[in-house]
């Protein structure tokens, strides 16, 4: 028992200094230098690092707990946040109240869509939620445009009637966010030798709300309500014959996890005040899915290393192009050099798709524990054959 | 009275009359057997017991309320237990969670969040899951996966997860179907064992006449569902009718 | 009244789609177990089918016509398709004119060839794996699928026309006794609407009137007695699975000419088809063709003006609405069966 909580403070300590010192780690390579294109230590990539990581995790709670694949929890990204600019363009640019309110908008929008869908389950849940939430997606581009300024997006204009604050800044331009006066763009740049690092208010704001919101899961994952949830995965006869009833416990996992995405809207809102309906689509609720695989639905930091990996290849793949190809493999002969850069053309730049397609297919197939089953895996064959007894060893937690 | 009183129970499904005036009476603290061929209608029998369906008509009243109308969890919460035909556990749990969920629905009813303690600092629930574990013989295998369990310790673990709950009624549906001879006896003497150390009523639906004849102080015989005799095992052994609509297809 | 009738036919085209999309995942579904989300990537590939084969024919040779100057003075370069230099220029013009009924050869074979590549190479693995996994690993399909077309076709719609003598509209006003031009329907989408009652009909036929289809409606019914019978079943299933993947794809190429054909028309079509599989039944072949007309009429039916005036939005959310009450009102759909993944 003492072994599980040290096991469960090591993981949130490396989740914290990974969110923490993300400045440094993204950004390995000396500005400047050839290599400078893989780093991702910069603002704005690093916040959606955190927030997909956000909205993995609550998704988790709900898939990777109990099962239930929803194909449409974009629809609370997005809903938090118009709520989050409504919030801006009302009351004040602190960004407390906007996400307040996201959170608990989208928290009441998941317990009507839930309380509805979670009446079927398996694929019937799952066309249910992609049903609902394609129907918020196009009413939010057309009925619904006096709320979400369909297609151009809500943004945040000048004569915006803010009760805390003034609808223009002194010189004419829109105010921005902030937290109680530090604006969430202001960026710190520490210039170390070659080396550029930059700490953005906003991001450290994000990663601080990641690790409260991965440290509730780790909470939710090790109670007894969490242990419910996964007895609804595994058998729900045995669950009503024992005088618990599944639908409220499912019903809270989907509220919780539709919270999470709301407050990942709002803190996208945040970030950048405006919001647009194609965030509701259900490709973006597929993306969600992908990420809680790729790292590996029903463990703890799966979740947020799927979104870490997706979003960090997402940019980086997409920025390779044929000409830095060409410099990776000049040592080749011409001949080859040309073959290997048009064999690997399809799948860079704006192929990146494509190999996240592949990609996610072999997880599924092979690894369907996903990147977490991957580690476990390759660290099983590093220790080889000494601790072979530990396969009998006694196996304190199946959720990681 | 009994503890469970069924009165003019009867369920049809389209043309088919699965039960027709059903009257049984479960007396407290007894070992009842429900017998009959295939078809008799025990399993429906059974399955109106339990919430899974509700009888077109008659009422089924259970310590002196009507568990008509009531979904299984609500029936189970009264203190109705059912162990199944093929064991019913939670496969991807260890057995020591499977162990501590009855628990957890005993102290705290049909739903309660508690999503910030950590299960395993409520003491009270764990030391009487890992008491429920060792009346079981089970106590070194606590960590395993439960999926990963032989039939019989499976079943052990289903029947111990029922107990833990202290159930005033215990059902049980054919515990041993499919079972190895030792296995069954090993069955066998769990049941007795229960029947001698706890305050609980026991009604099982069986085949194995071996396990019927050990355990059972009254039985009653179905068939074509209606009840065709109820009495003590020695005079349902000699009994012509059941000879004929029942035994008689063995001898 | 007349505004009634043009709605239905206007439902008619869209319909036919769904009917024939749905037709396609219900025969997946109800042989193989399998929910397929790489279907509506299969109606795409079809749809691509025909833009390839108008491709084909349109490569052209350049030669040089002196007698007549571009605007910069030269020699003007004039393009021949090679069909027109072989079967002469009435012949080649006609060919080429043709080129998307023409597809519907050109891509039978191509489709039944994927669908058997898919079927032995990848869902094979996934029969007794949990809906969940199938469901993923055919989302991850359906992506490469529409990024392979993407990275060859490019992200914007190809227009892709029908042939010239179907390019008209026909006036059912006249013929149905009403003021002319009331109702105006294109003859193409008539020829949508007919070709897909034809495959229809003719896999009910395939199934009700044959041997093979005898035995894939037992399996249907009843996959494991069918095992016991000694029948190769898994073999046939993956004829039908060839079959599925034809007839979604014959559904996409005679769609080229309605939405000129994109990348991503595949899951646009694929959210809808579920749903319209969940109306008319999971398993239920009648149910999938009646769901779909029957959406798609709505649909057309909530986009008339004087419905929106009375509920603003409905045209967009109809078929969500349909099938959110259906499934809760009777979540076996229209004609399905009582029970079918109902865990």
């Amino acid at each position: 028992m003492l072994n599980l909580q040290k096991h469960d403070k090591t993981l949130m300590i490396i989740v914290a200094v990974l969110v923490l010192f993300a400045p440094f780690i993204l950004n390995p390579f000396p500005t400047g230098s050839a290599m400078a294109q893989f780093n991702a230590g910069y603002p704005d990539l690093m916040q959606r690092f955190v927030i997909f990581g956000i909205f993995a995790v609550g998704f988790n709670i709900l898939f990777g707990l109990t099962g239930y694949l929803s194909f449409g929890h974009a629809a609370f990204l997005g809903v938090g946040s118009y709520s989050a600019v409504w919030m801006f363009k009302l009351l004040s640019m602190n960004v407390i109240p906007a996400i307040l309110l996201s959170v608990v908008i989208s928290g009441l929008f998941a317990l009507l869509i839930g309380f509805v869908s979670l009446r079927r389950s398996g694929i019937y849940f799952s066309i249910l939620t992609l049903a609902f939430a394609q129907m918020s997606f196009n009413l939010a581009y057309s009925v619904l445009t006096p709320i979400t300024n369909g297609e151009t997006g809500l943004q945040l204009t000048l004569d915006d009637p803010r009760i805390l604050g003034v609808s223009a800044t002194a010189d004419g331009g829109i105010p921005v966010t902030s937290l109680f006066g530090l604006e969430m763009r202001s960026t710190y740049e520490m210039i170390v030798g070659p080396w550029t690092f930059q700490f953005n208010a906003g991001y450290y704001l994000c990663g601080i709300i990641l690790l409260a919101a991965f440290y509730l899961s780790l909470r939710i994952f090790r109670s007894p309500f969490g242990m419910m949830l996964r007895a609804v995965k595994s058998n729900q006869t045995r669950l009503n014959y024992t005088g618990l009833n599944p639908k409220p416990y499912t019903l809270a996992a989907f509220v919780i996890s539709g919270m999470y995405a709301g407050l990942a809207g709002g803190l996208m809102a945040s970030m950048d005040p405006l919001a647009g309906a194609e965030r509701m689509q259900w490709t973006a609720s597929g993306e969600v899915v992908l990420m809680t695989i790729l790292g590996g639905a029903g463990t703890l930091i799966g979740p947020v290393l799927g979104a870490g990996f997706i979003k960090y290849f997402e940019n980086i793949f997409s920025k390779i192009n044929d000409s830095i190809l060409h410099s990776w493999f000049s040592f080749l002969p011409d001949g080859i050099e040309d073959a290997v850069v048009f064999l690997i053309h399809p799948f860079i730049g704006k192929g990146w798709h494509l190999t996240l397609g592949i990609l996610f297919m072999l997880v599924v197939i092979f690894l369907p524990g996903g990147l977490v089953e991957g580690g476990q895996r390759i660290k099983k064959w590093v220790s080889g054959g000494k601790n072979k007894a530990d396969d009998k060893a006694p196996k304190t937690e199946p959720a990681e | 009275m009994g503890i469970l009183d069924v009165k003019d129970v009867g369920k049809r499904f389209g043309g088919l009359q699965a039960l027709g005036n059903v009257n049984l009476s479960v007396a407290e603290n007894s070992v009842h057997a429900i017998i009959g061929p295939n078809g008799a209608g025990k399993s429906t029998l059974l399955n109106c017991l339990v919430g899974k369906l509700v009888p077109d008509t008659g009422s089924v009243m259970f310590d002196g309320q009507s568990v008509l109308g009531r979904s299984p969890h609500e029936i189970n919460q009264m203190g109705i237990s059912r162990v199944f035909q093929t064991p019913e556990i939670f496969g991807d749990l260890t057995v020591m969670e499977n162990m501590m969920i009855p628990v957890f629905a005993k102290r705290d009813g049909a739903f309660r969040m508690h999503a910030i303690e950590n299960m395993m600092a409520e003491r009270d629930i764990v030391e009487t899951a890992e008491k429920m574990l060792v009346d079981m013989n089970m106590a070194e295998k606590r960590h395993m996966h439960a999926a990963s369990m032989s039939r019989g310790d499976k079943r052990r673990l289903e029947i111990g997860m029922c107990l833990a709950q202290e159930p005033r009624l215990l059902l049980l549906d054919e515990p041993t179907a499919g079972m190895a001879r030792a296995d069954t006896n090993n069955t066998i003497d769990l049941l007795k064992q229960i029947k001698d150390e706890r305050d609980i009523t026991i009604a099982i639906i069986e085949h194995d006449m071996h396990v019927v004849f050990s355990l059972a102080e009254r039985i009653t015989v179905l068939a074509q569902g209606t009840p065709l005799v109820e009495d003590t095992p020695e005079n349902i052994k000699g009994h012509p009718k059941v000879r004929e609509a029942y035994l008689g297809e063995a001898a | 009244m007349d505004a009634i009738i043009l709605q239905i036919l206007n439902g008619l085209d869209k319909g036919s789609a769904y009917a024939l999309i749905a037709l396609g995942l219900t025969l997946i579904f109800g042989t193989l177990g399998v929910v397929n989300f790489a279907h509506g990537a299969l109606f795409m590939i079809g749809a691509f089918c025909a833009v390839t084969l108008s491709k084909i024919l349109n490569l052209s040779f350049e030669t040089v016509d002196e007698t007549k100057l571009d605007f910069l003075g030269n020699p003007a370069k004039i393009k021949t398709p090679y069909v027109e230099s072989w079967f002469g220029p009435e012949v080649g013009a006609t060919i080429i004119d043709w080129a998307v009924p023409l597809a519907i050869l050109f891509s039978i074979p191509i489709m039944i060839a994927i669908g058997f590549i898919m079927e032995r190479g990848l869902i094979k693995h996934f029969y007794k794996r949990p809906h969940a996994d199938q469901i993923l690993v055919t989302f991850g399909l359906a992506i490469v699928l529409q990024e392979i077309i993407k990275y060859f076709y490019g992200a914007n719609p190809i227009p892709t026309g029908a042939p010239e003598v179907f390019k008209g509209s026909y006036d059912f006003g006249v013929l149905l006794g009403f003021d002319p031009n009331a109702i105006i329907y294109p003859y193409w989408r008539l020829v949508y609407f007919g070709f897909s009652a034809l495959i229809i009909g003719g896999v009910f036929a395939f199934l009700q009137f044959t041997t093979f289809g005898m035995v894939v409606r037992a399996g249907m019914a009843d996959r494991e007695t069918v095992g016991l019978l000694g029948i190769n079943i898994d073999k046939r299933f993956t004829i039908m699975f060839g079959i599925a993947a034809a007839v979604a794809g014959l559904a996409g190429v005679m769609y080229a000419p309605i939405n000129s054909p994109n990348y991503h028309m595949g899951m646009d079509f694929l959210v809808l088809s579920f749903v319209v599989v969940v109306v008319g039944g999971m398993g239920s072949l009648p149910g999938a063709v009646l769901a779909g007309f029957l959406l798609g009429i709505l649909e057309s039916f909530a986009s008339m003006n004087e419905v929106k005036s009375l509920i603003p939005g409905i045209d967009q959310i109809i078929i969500y609405l349909v099938a959110i009450i259906i499934l809760l009102t009777r979540p076996r759909g229209l004609m399905g069966r009582k029970g079918v993944m109902e865990d």
